[in-house]
């Protein structure tokens, strides 16, 4: 697998990314290049800055410097829609659902990139719109049956149990045929067989030709699927690795297992 | 088709109404059944705005006042002693203008009101518009202050300005004659045409806000009610969608006001007041919120106890009350979706029809 990503580009390149929350440096000069159809992890102790990185990358939060390109596209200055719009899509570490609208509502609104009827279409319910509607059914169930949410269609979502409302999430970003996802802690919150059938799972998404960036605490899975590991502490990046890499290097030893991480 | 039934129903129910007032010999009861409509009509599309979308507004009764104001004022230029001037020759040459008698048999020439109509819809979608985009950038009580703040400026303007009638308001405002045969105005005679044409208008309404609502567009509105960053990430331009649906609430309410000027044949500044727009609300809220049919139902119901009198006194205070009340105590919503949904079950059942193969994801009520 690391020999495919010794040939190419780099699909997502992230050159010193800088935020600042007050006197907190929360992410410290951050580069790091993703190559294309690889499992990359980020970890990192809790507030190393794994969340704040990954809302610079998405769009959801402005560096203070730094710039990130997807493909030759920059996406550092896009709105968080424009990302999701080049193919880009995120999950979230606090779902972001709504809760109020079926499982089918949600998903489909993955394939809102993939569509374009406007407010004209929608209000006269041109024969276009319906058709696009129609096909967006079509191939959102496939996705559903993966995640074995097809039986859950019609059931509100925030009624959903935490495991399913999470495979909601991912049934979601992977509707809008995501060229690149952004797994922000995928596996927080499910048991541990919920868990095996997830790293099943990014690795097939893996496997369709798409690239995963994800955060993620449990090593095991970490260690599993992940291609390379990038591992910040205190917003710096400090190390950069294989799996088999990462599981020698000391200074991530010593955060792990050393409990002194000052 | 199955999915218009609901709009065959309202239909037959407007129909059973009229015949119904007929029968018993109430007819006079079609005026403010009339005006009841137009009210609905301004709640549909708040409905849309606050309901789905999670954008609340207080203004739309400024909305309301730009719709009837405009054609008050533009339908109220006298150019009978203006023949020589070059909008009046214009305008003329274009066959826009209506010539008429008088009470006191004088010639009166007014513009066409499709020429205010289209401006009423023009004015308040562009103020829409340019309100919109900054204030939308609001959540909750902000967004709330903020459109109050539209709609008190809007009461104001019209109560200052000399050319708007200021307290008076502006009155003698013509018919507004569709083709001939079909008119809007407050004539006694047109009163049942007039009944039809308000609720007409209140179908065409719901056919286009249900459309909406089954939408791709609709999905999105309704989703970044529920989270704004959910729909974000899924490429949903929230600020765009934000805007156009405001617009869109914001021209329901001025066509509404604009028939309803025609229908009353004036308009006043109490139209324009705080109170009206707090009732709005109050009628999407205890409609239940992301309803149509509810504020459909409460908005008839309402109006036309208040236009009856019912309230008394307390005309204002009950829409003040039921909004807090409602605030307080069931902040989703007083008629529940799942009335509805019911009722659509019993009478799919009845007509025994098979719900469609791929209608989930694009149903109203899920
Ligand atoms: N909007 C914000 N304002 C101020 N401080 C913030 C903000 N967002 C994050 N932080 C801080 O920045 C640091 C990094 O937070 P971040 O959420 O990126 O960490 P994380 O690595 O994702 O942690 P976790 O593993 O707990 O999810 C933390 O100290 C956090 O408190
Ligand atoms: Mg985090």
């Amino acid at each position: 697998m690391t020999e495919l990503a010794d040939l190419s580009d780099p699909l997502l390149q992230i050159r010193g990314l800088d935020k600042s929350f007050g006197g907190l440096h929360a992410v410290d000069n951050v580069s790091f290049d993703v190559m294309p159809g690889t499992i990359k992890a980020v970890i990192g102790p809790n507030g190393a800055g794994k969340t704040t990185l990954f809302n610079m990358i998405a769009g959801f939060l402005p560096p203070d410097s730094g710039k990130v390109h997807f493909r030759d596209i920059l996406l550092t200055g896009m709105q968080p829609f424009q990302v999701a719009q080049e193919g880009f899509l995120r999950t979230f570490q606090n779902l972001k659902l709504s809760s109020h609208l079926s499982v089918l509502n949600n998903v489909l609104l993955g394939y809102h990139t993939r569509s374009s009827a406007g407010f004209f279409s929608g209000m006269l319910s041109l024969k276009r719109s319906r058709m696009e509607e129609r096909r967006a059914v079509e191939t959102v169930m496939p996705i559903l049956e993966w995640l074995n949410l097809d039986n859950k269609c019609d059931i509100e979502v925030g009624n959903l149990s935490f495991g399913n409302q999470r495979a909601v999430e991912l049934a979601r970003a992977l509707a809008a045929d995501p060229a690149m996802l952004l797994l922000d802690e995928p596996a927080s919150g499910l048991n541990m067989h919920e868990t095996e059938d997830l790293a099943e799972r990014i690795q097939e998404i893996c496997s369709q030709g798409r690239t995963v960036l994800l955060v993620e605490h449990d090593m095991s899975l970490v260690m599993d699927i992940s291609h390379e590991i990038v591992v910040l502490n205190f917003g710096k990046k400090i190390a950069e690795g294989t799996p088999s890499e990462i599981q020698k290097n000391d200074d991530v030893i010593r955060i792990y297992l050393g409990g002194d991480d000052a | 088709m199955k999915r218009y039934s609901p709009l065959l129903i309202l239909a037959g129910t407007v129909i059973v109404i009229q015949l119904l007032t007929l029968i018993t010999g109430k007819a006079f009861l079609l005026t403010q059944l009339t005006m009841s409509a137009y009210y609905v009509l301004v709640a549909a599309g708040l409905c849309m705005v606050m309901g789905y979308a999670g954008q609340i507004s207080l203004g739309q009764a400024g909305f309301f006042a730009i719709g009837g104001y405009t054609t008050a004022f533009l339908t109220t230029i006298d150019f009978s002693g203006k023949t020589a001037t070059a909008v009046y020759k214009i305008l003329d040459s274009m066959g826009l203008l209506i010539s008429k008698e008088n009470l006191y048999g004088d010639t009166v020439i007014h513009i066409s009101p499709w020429i205010s109509l289209l401006a009423a819809v023009i004015i308040a979608a562009g103020t829409a518009y340019f309100l919109g985009v900054p204030v939308l950038r609001l959540k909750g009580h902000y967004l709330a202050m903020a459109t109050m703040g539209f709609g008190i400026i809007i009461y104001r303007i019209v109560l200052g300005t000399p050319f708007l009638g200021e307290a008076d308001g502006i009155t003698n405002v013509p018919e507004f004659i569709i083709f001939p045969g079909v008119n809007v105005s407050g004539d006694f005679t047109s009163r049942v045409g007039n009944y039809y044409i308000a609720w007409l208008l209140v179908i065409v309404g719901m056919f286009l806000l249900l459309n909406l609502i089954n939408s791709r567009v609709g999905r999105a509105l309704r989703s970044l009610h529920g989270s704004e960053d959910a729909a974000d990430s899924m490429g949903v331009d929230t600020a765009r969608y934000k805007v156009n649906v405001f617009v869109i609430g914001a021209v329901f309410a001025a066509v509404a006001g604009f028939f309803m000027t025609h229908y009353n044949g004036g308009i006043g500044p109490s139209e324009a007041g705080v109170a009206k727009s707090v009732r709005y609300v109050a009628i999407v809220a205890v409609g239940g919120m992301a309803n149509l049919w509810g504020s459909l139902v409460m908005g008839l119901v309402l109006n036309f106890l208040s236009l009856r009198g019912v309230f008394g006194h307390f005309d204002d205070a009950v829409f003040g009350v039921i909004l807090v009340l409602m605030m307080m105590f069931m902040p989703e919503g007083f008629i529940r979706k799942s009335v509805f949904n019911d009722l659509k079950t019993v009478i799919l059942r009845l007509l025994k029809k098979e719900p469609e193969k791929f209608k989930q994801g694009a149903e109203i009520n899920d």
